[in-house]
């Protein structure tokens, strides 16, 4: 089972993430409160999505195009950004346009190929979960987030580029 | 020279620390070899051929002697006693053992240096005119705002795994000596009515698999928004960039597929959300850094050197080398010179331990510390006083720094090519030296005028041949090598007063060299290459007309006639003796 680090610990998981075949049966609300579903899925069955209870979440690929989903962020507890390939970086831009333009304050998760030496610019755009890949050691992985601290640009923890946190601190 | 504050120091130490831990986890098997890849590249390593290459970044090509003597002790000590300087105006070391990487990077860092982002798919190091600052056509010093790139560029959290590599040039003067127009981003620094800086941003600009010239998508920008202005061309290029194909993944083809105007809307409507925001760039901090940047002090000195004047009058070498290696500077009394790393016999671009060492030492004693790479592949002090350069002549030449032949063709650019490159199709080096061999004269050289010949190992085109006045590139037919020739290719407007104000895309000089015919064995090149040039002797209309210039008049028809006419048959004749043997 893949771990998860949330929030900078190593925490359980209650979401169950659901494949994009749109006719599948939803589980049951009461064993599986926490769904995540691929976008294809809440465009197809968004009344009985929102009907159902239970908390929801949106899995996005790397393709799908985020302006669809602009007006619906507020639904999701989280929003999962799929990582085919560690060196895929489009949803870096996903997860920035999700918390910079969209106003996303939920969980937001990346899935996939996700590792240890990815986490910190990850974060850096917005991640504040990762499902880390099989073989990755999460304790491991922790460290991972203090390795640069220096920050020349702004980005989602702090939109200021270095030279206005400068001026901000009265450093010359 | 940038120095850095203790914050800029601070990240290249984390850097250094990180990366040893990514090697020694690499090393110790916890890192898969998939996994360690884009690590090492976008910390400059390479697994080459025979070993590992590092390359080493020299940001926009500015270097202090320390520095410099630091990377000498480097290939000393990491390696075989030299180095490449390459077309990005970086340092490449061959045969650096992996393991000793990160103390690589922990020497470089003690001189303010490193190896980051000079590999991999991410922004890589910016490059500019080797003349920035001391150009007499300069309009706007062009440092001060590589160095605001650089360190926005520097670990940009959203931009490290883009589809392919990106290269940003900038360049500041009326004469276009940084290629723009063949960059993934080009930036002209202008000033525009009012006297305020501002910029024109040309993209999808390269060489490569598939040459393209760039389209200016934006004229007058204000340099406030410089940095939320690339956010936002990034962004539309991270985000839509073509990721199933390696070859078609460059911007280039992203704007070609678009076409410029729309890429152009794309980038506008995405920089509407960036404009004015946290990213623009402010006037304490432009001035921070244009105040962390050295500068020479000149002392004044007489435009007219008695001395010099004397020594240029009665010694033709000196005369011939002042003709070729010294530009012209702003500040009366001084020049720029180009120390030739293009000597006959020798590597392009390569210098020893104690060429390093020695270059560190003339730099202090004669170009107040400071010196440049080139695109070119040759070192320049930028700040030479006109009454010492007999004195550096005569130690530069000892030093096999001063061959006369800056502009002329054999001031050859040359990638490392089949005997250093996993990727080459064929050798450029041992090219390179049979034609300097060829056109070993240098009378006739000088009368052929300047002429840019660039040789490529591979279509990635590290040696820019498609900007060549003549271009070679290494081709592979069943295993063999061979090469194919180019003619008319221009890096753009590299002579100063040429420029008309205004310049276009279109308007822009530079331009992609055509294919002569089909290719030829590596013998035969250097006879090719004198037959091109016999053709243009024949039929220049003066020696003012350059070569490319004649080409541009003539077509290449009558080179084509000039090369394949006699050769074909030759071959025939071999082809034909081979047969009936
Ligand atoms: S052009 Fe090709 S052969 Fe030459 S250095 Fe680049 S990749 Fe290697």
């Amino acid at each position: 089972m893949a771990a998860l680090i949330r929030n900078g610990r190593i925490e359980n998981d209650s979401w169950r993430l659901l494949s994009a075949d749109i006719e599948v049966r939803l589980l049951d609300v009461s064993a599986h409160p926490d769904l995540i579903v691929p976008l294809v899925l809440w465009q197809r069955r968004r009344e009985e999505l929102l009907g159902r209870g239970g908390r929801l979440g949106l899995r996005l690929g790397p393709d799908d195009g985020l302006e669809i989903i602009a007006n619906d962020v507020a639904h999701f507890v989280v929003i999962a950004v799929d990582f085919p390939s560690f060196t895929d970086g489009r949803g870096y831009s996903t997860a920035r346009l999700l918390r910079e333009r969209h106003g996303f304050k939920g969980e937001l998760r990346a899935i996939g190929d996700v590792l240890r030496d990815q986490l910190l610019y990850l974060q850096r755009c917005g991640f504040d979960s990762f499902t880390l890949r099989d073989d990755q050691d999460p304790v491991a992985a922790l460290d991972a987030f203090k390795e640069l601290a220096v920050r020349y640009q702004g980005d989602a923890l702090d939109p200021r580029p270095l030279f206005r946190r400068r001026l901000a601190a009265g450093v010359a | 020279m940038y120095i850095y504050d203790d914050i800029d120091q601070r990240l290249v130490q984390e850097r250094v620390a990180q990366f040893r831990d990514q090697t020694r986890r690499f090393l110790a098997g916890a890192l898969g070899e998939d996994e360690f890849r884009p690590l090492r590249l976008q910390n400059g390593l390479y697994i080459q051929r025979f070993a590992p290459m590092l390359r080493i970044a020299i940001p926009y090509g500015l270097l202090s002697s320390r520095q410099l003597r630091k990377l000498a002790h480097i290939v000393r000590t990491f390696d075989r006693g030299y180095g490449h300087f390459s077309t990005r105006q970086n340092l490449q070391l061959n045969w650096p053992r992996l393991q000793d990487v990160p103390d690589i990077l922990a020497e470089l860092a003690e001189v303010q240096m490193h190896a980051i982002q000079t590999s991999g798919n991410c922004v890589r190091n910016i490059t500019t005119d080797h003349f920035a600052g001391v150009a007499r056509d300069e309009i706007v010093d062009s440092f001060v705002w590589c160095e605001l790139i650089r360190q926005w560029s520097t670990f940009h959290p959203e931009f490290a795994y883009l589809p392919r590599k990106f290269k940003i040039a900038v360049n500041g003067a009326q004469a276009d000596r940084a290629a723009t127009f063949l960059h993934d981003i080009g930036v002209h620094a202008l000033r525009n009515d009012a006297g305020e800086t501002c910029f024109r941003v040309i993209v999808g600009g390269g060489m490569g698999r598939t040459p393209i010239i760039g389209h200016a998508i934006r004229e007058f920008l204000p340099w406030r928004h410089l940095l939320t202005y690339l956010d936002a061309i990034l962004r539309v290029y991270n985000r839509y960039g073509r990721r199933d194909n390696k070859y078609k993944a460059r911007i280039k083809i992203l704007v070609k597929q678009l076409g410029p105007e729309e890429f152009a809307r794309h980038v506008e409507a995405e920089w509407s959300h960036h404009a004015d925001g946290p990213a623009t760039l402010m006037e304490e901090e432009v001035r921070r850094i244009e105040a962390r940047f050295t500068r020479p002090a000149h002392p004044a000195l007489a435009a007219f050197d008695a001395g010099y004047e004397a020594k240029r009058a009665t010694e033709p070498a000196f005369a011939a080398w002042v003709k070729r290696n010294i530009h012209p500077h702003k500040v009366t009394g001084y020049v720029a010179v180009t120390l030739s790393l293009k000597k006959t016999g020798v590597p392009p671009g390569d210098a020893t331990a104690g060429q390093m060492d020695a270059v560190a030492d003339l730099a202090e004693r004669y170009s107040f510390g400071e010196l440049r790479v080139s695109h070119e592949q040759n070192l320049i002090l930028a700040d030479v006083a006109q009454r010492d350069l007999h004195a550096l002549w005569r130690e530069a030449r000892e030093l096999g720094l001063a061959t006369p032949n800056i502009g002329l063709l054999t001031n050859i650019i040359a990638c490392p090519g089949g005997d250093f490159c996993s990727l080459a199709n064929a050798k450029s080096i041992p090219v390179a030296e049979a034609i300097q061999q060829r056109f070993d004269d240098l009378d006739y050289q000088h009368d052929i005028g300047e002429l840019d010949l660039n040789i490529s190992g591979c279509m990635n085109s590290c040696g820019h041949h498609h900007v060549g006045h003549i271009g070679i590139l290494g081709v592979d037919k069943n295993g063999e090598e061979w090469y194919q020739i180019t003619i008319g290719g221009n890096q753009g407007l590299t002579r100063t007063g040429l420029t008309p104000p205004g310049l276009t895309s279109a308007g822009s000089a530079a331009a992609v060299g055509k294919v002569i015919g089909p290719s030829f064995a590596r013998a035969d090149v250097p006879e090719v290459i004198e037959r091109l040039i016999g053709a243009y002797l024949v039929k220049r209309e003066s020696e003012v007309e350059r070569f490319v210039d004649c080409v541009g008049r003539i077509g290449i028809e009558p080179f084509k006639e000039a090369v394949y006419g006699s050769l074909d048959q030759k071959r025939t004749h071999r082809e034909r003796q081979l047969a009936a043997a």
